[in-house]
């Protein structure tokens, strides 16, 4: 017999099998990441709390009714918002600075209403919803309330650090960002501190009501 | 002189494929790489509410994902209408979700326990009720750090009133 060399191998349709598994890995891919508002939860805490005195004037009142119509409550007035002007009327009641004596507001550019908020610090948005509210209003009334926290903290982040040229929320994206370099991070950390203990987020959410 | 124009036949010479296949591989390598597949089959009916003010939710294997909304065509006949609550692959009662939450947990190291948040994917015709009943079970095992993970866009377009 003669010597045969081993026959080759037809590799011609190699790069079809390869297109396959490229095309089914191509449609399954995602490579955008969830995006949302996060948010904190209270604890649940059981231990008898003593009752807070919280002057009227510094709470922004919201209620959300189960036809998902918005009900504004502050500074003695009450009235129906639409959700479009809720974000101008959250920074005017955060931005009031009505204090006076220890409570006064330096950075507040607001009217320095007396019936509406003392200082940042004071300032509270309280938020109720009807458990027949739709989710999305839900989301669009906390969108609006976070749009005028962040609004304050862009101008007061812009003012007290020029230099970065940064708003606070680009400063917060790139501090979260595991691309930024750690020192760029430790440098970020302490003024976006800083800024949220000058703006706090005070934002309570009641219990929702039952409607039928 | 003849030896440079000694083949000058008309034909193009074929392009070689040779190096085809190692594109291709290249290719299918990175997105073999990159491919996170979808955990879960969606049983639900779910469109995301939009907004603006959003943080990226980086790091997946910190996330927990609770879905809810209301049971899509196929469910329909089996699971009614009203808005549900899907963990995993399951339709479940929000009684069960402190049981996935401490399951969720045992699957993760210890030390990142604390930095595990949930991300709430709810269909936005879903009403507040179920929402806060889902909050109320969080809050109960300590689950604090919630999502609600929606699409970017302007809150108010989203709004059909």
């Amino acid at each position: 017999m003669a010597k045969r060399s081993a026959p080759e191998v037809n590799a011609g349709s190699m790069a079809d099998i390869a297109f396959l598994l490229l095309i089914f890995f191509l449609v399954t891919t995602t490579i955008e990441t969830d995006s949302g508002l996060n948010r904190k939860l209270p604890p649940i805490d059981d231990t008898e709390q003593e009752d807070v005195i919280i002057k009227e004037k510094n709470i922004f009142q919201l209620n959300v009714n189960k036809s998902n119509q918005l009900f504004l409550k502050t500074g003695g007035e009450e009235k129906i918002i639409q959700i479009k002007d809720l974000r101008k009327a959250a920074v005017a009641f955060l931005d009031n600075g009505g204090g006076t004596g220890p409570d006064a507001c330096k950075r507040c550019q607001g009217k320095k209403n007396p019936r509406s908020s003392d200082n940042f610090d004071k300032a509270i948005i309280s938020l109720q919803n009807d458990r027949a509210t739709k989710y999305d209003t839900y989301i669009a009334v906390q969108n609006e309330i976070i749009a005028a926290y962040n609004e304050l903290r862009d101008r007061e982040f812009e003012k007290s650090f020029p230099n970065l040229r940064m708003s606070f929320v680009e400063a917060e994206k790139r501090y979260s960002d595991p691309r930024t370099s750690s020192e760029e991070k430790a440098k970020l950390k302490d003024k976006l501190e800083e800024i949220k203990i000058l703006i706090p987020q005070k934002f309570s959410e009641a219990e929702p009501k039952k409607s039928n | 002189m003849s030896k440079f124009n000694k083949k000058k036949s008309g034909d193009m010479p074929a392009v070689n494929t040779a190096s085809l296949p190692d594109i291709v591989f290249m290719l299918l390598f990175f997105f073999m790489v990159a491919t996170v597949m979808r955990q879960n089959t969606l049983m639900i009916e779910n469109k995301l509410p939009q907004a603006d003010q959003v943080e990226k939710l980086d790091k997946k294997d910190l996330v927990m994902y609770i879905y809810a909304g209301k049971p899509s065509s196929n469910y329909k006949s089996t699971f009614g209408t009203e808005a549900r609550i899907q963990l995993n692959d399951k339709f479940a009662e929000v009684s069960e979700i402190p049981a996935f939450i401490a399951a969720e947990r045992a699957s993760k190291r210890e030390e990142l326990i604390p930095f595990l948040t949930t991300a709430l994917k709810v269909d936005s015709d879903a009403n507040m009720g179920l929402v806060t009943d889902i909050k109320q079970e969080l809050r109960k095992v300590n689950a604090l750090k919630i999502n609600y993970t929606t699409r970017k866009g302007n809150a108010l377009d989203g709004l059909k009133n």
